[in-house]
């Protein structure tokens, strides 16, 4: 037996990323919440990937959009921006979706230390990433930024050829 | 049937939702449904100035990095400079929409991005100068993530939660931010002789502003002493790998004009004037 709420939670999760559609906003870890109350409102509770990214308004409108089409009629979507989301979220599933469309998945996001400021780490002592294609290390960053605001862009410089990758923040 | 793809199903009819004609365009309240209570404790101006001090110096540095569009070295820095302006536009619009709820007016982030006077604003003189070469917005850029960086680790606990959680997720950004600046300090620093003395020579100017960027910490309730402390460390951790030198301005030598007071430059009009002219030619436009 299918709950209402698993079922809320099973439709608003397979919302796909709008600038990356081959990962979903629950493989994305932007879905924190989906509950149904005993009245049948649902309530989805989202987080922003950057503070600048404009397709938070596309993500709430097709969560909105899916579970009123699914026969919820009554729909909260609430934005929830503590704690600050991070790459850390992003599923395996996501992870391993990304690889197969040649994106390197995200390392896990820097640990702070319980207390100073934020260590500045200058580019010579970050690890080289792997090519997705031929698995050399011999790549470097093209662009610290790529198609999306969350990705990087790195050549090989074994196969020549160019590659995207997720940052983790 | 509804399409699958999301920008697919732009172009179906929405009900009540026609404003959205492209992608991430429709924007609502940047704080829509976030829990936006001010608790009763709180001193409503003080915290309004400190959303809009940090929401303008967003915005206005935003711009300016919006400047090098189509001027930067390389297509790769013109990508990278929109984006982190991207960020700082995301950050200003929560600012504004957090302002406009703290003051009790009401006002939406465009009234305050658009309709107000130069003299209304309240940035830092550094971030309205003009771009100079690109050795200055990278001597600009790193000053400016870095103490950015250090007040809003700092704010990450500040009473307000709504304040908290906009520093905290800045903090992530604009540790991004001044990576990039210093690396790029770092390769003109420590590169040709020509790249070196206008890599010093945009640090130096930068680098005068610094005295008021300090000042400005106790708006905020911060502890400014160590603002200063940290922001100092980072730029002479910088300036060493880059082979530069660092030149503070003397500690007792107070700015001659603050644009946290609302004084600013002569460059801070035509920017705005450029900024808001859309808005202010048709205030009824929505995007």
């Amino acid at each position: 037996m299918v709950t209402a709420t698993e079922r809320a939670r099973a439709i608003a999760g397979a919302v796909p990323d709008p600038e990356m559609p081959m990962l979903t906003l629950a493989d994305l870890g932007v879905l924190r919440e989906v509950e149904v109350d005993d009245g049948g409102t649902v309530t989805a509770v989202i987080t922003p990937t950057y503070s600048g990214c404009p397709a938070i308004a596309e993500m709430r409108a097709e969560v909105d959009r899916r579970l009123r089409e699914a026969g919820f009629g009554d729909v909260t979507i609430r934005t929830q921006l503590h704690p600050a989301w991070t790459t850390d979220w992003i599923t395996s599933r996501g992870r391993a979706a990304l690889a197969e469309h040649g994106i390197v998945p995200p390392r896990p996001a820097p640990r702070r230390a319980p207390s100073g400021p934020v260590p500045i780490v200058l580019s010579p002592m970050r690890p080289a990433l792997s090519c997705p294609r031929c698995g050399s290390t011999d790549t470097e960053q093209a662009s610290p930024f790529a198609a999306t605001a969350c990705k990087a862009l790195w050549r090989c410089r074994a196969c020549r050829e160019p590659f995207e990758y997720v940052k983790e923040i | 049937m509804s399409e699958d793809h999301v920008y697919l199903s732009l172009v179906e009819e929405h009900d009540g939702d026609g404003a959205r004609w492209a992608f991430g365009t429709g924007f609502e309240d940047p704080l829509y449904g976030i829990e936006t209570a001010v608790a009763a404790d709180v001193d409503r101006a003080r915290l309004t100035a400190c959303c809009l001090a940090l929401g303008d110096d967003a915005l206005v540095l935003a711009q300016r990095l919006a400047q090098w569009l189509t001027c930067a070295p390389e297509l790769e820095i013109e990508v990278a400079l929109a984006n982190l302006g991207l960020d700082l536009l995301g950050q200003a619009r929560m600012l504004y929409a957090r302002a406009g709820q703290v003051d009790g007016s009401g006002r939406d982030e465009d009234a305050y991005a658009y309709f107000r006077e130069p003299g209304e604003f309240r940035n830092v003189l550094l971030a309205e100068l003009p771009n100079g070469d690109f050795a200055f917005s990278i001597a600009r850029l790193l000053i400016l993530s870095t103490w950015r960086l250090a007040l809003f680790d700092r704010l990450a606990d500040t009473p307000d939660p709504v304040l908290a959680a906009i520093a905290a997720k800045g903090v992530k950004e604009l540790t991004y931010h001044r990576e990039f600046a210093a690396e790029w300090a770092v390769r003109l620093g420590d590169g040709t002789a020509e790249s070196h003395s206008r890599m010093q020579a945009g640090l130096d100017e930068a680098a005068a502003h610094l005295g008021e960027l300090f000042a400005s910490g106790g708006d905020f309730d911060l502890d400014a002493e160590s603002v200063r402390a940290d922001v100092e460390a980072v730029l002479r951790h910088v300036a060493d790998a880059a082979g530069l030198t660092l030149r503070l301005p003397p500690a007792h030598m107070t700015p001659t004009a603050s644009g946290r007071a609302g004084e600013h430059t002569e460059h801070l009009a035509p920017l705005l004037a450029e900024l808001q002219s859309e808005a202010r030619a048709d205030p009824e436009a929505t995007w």
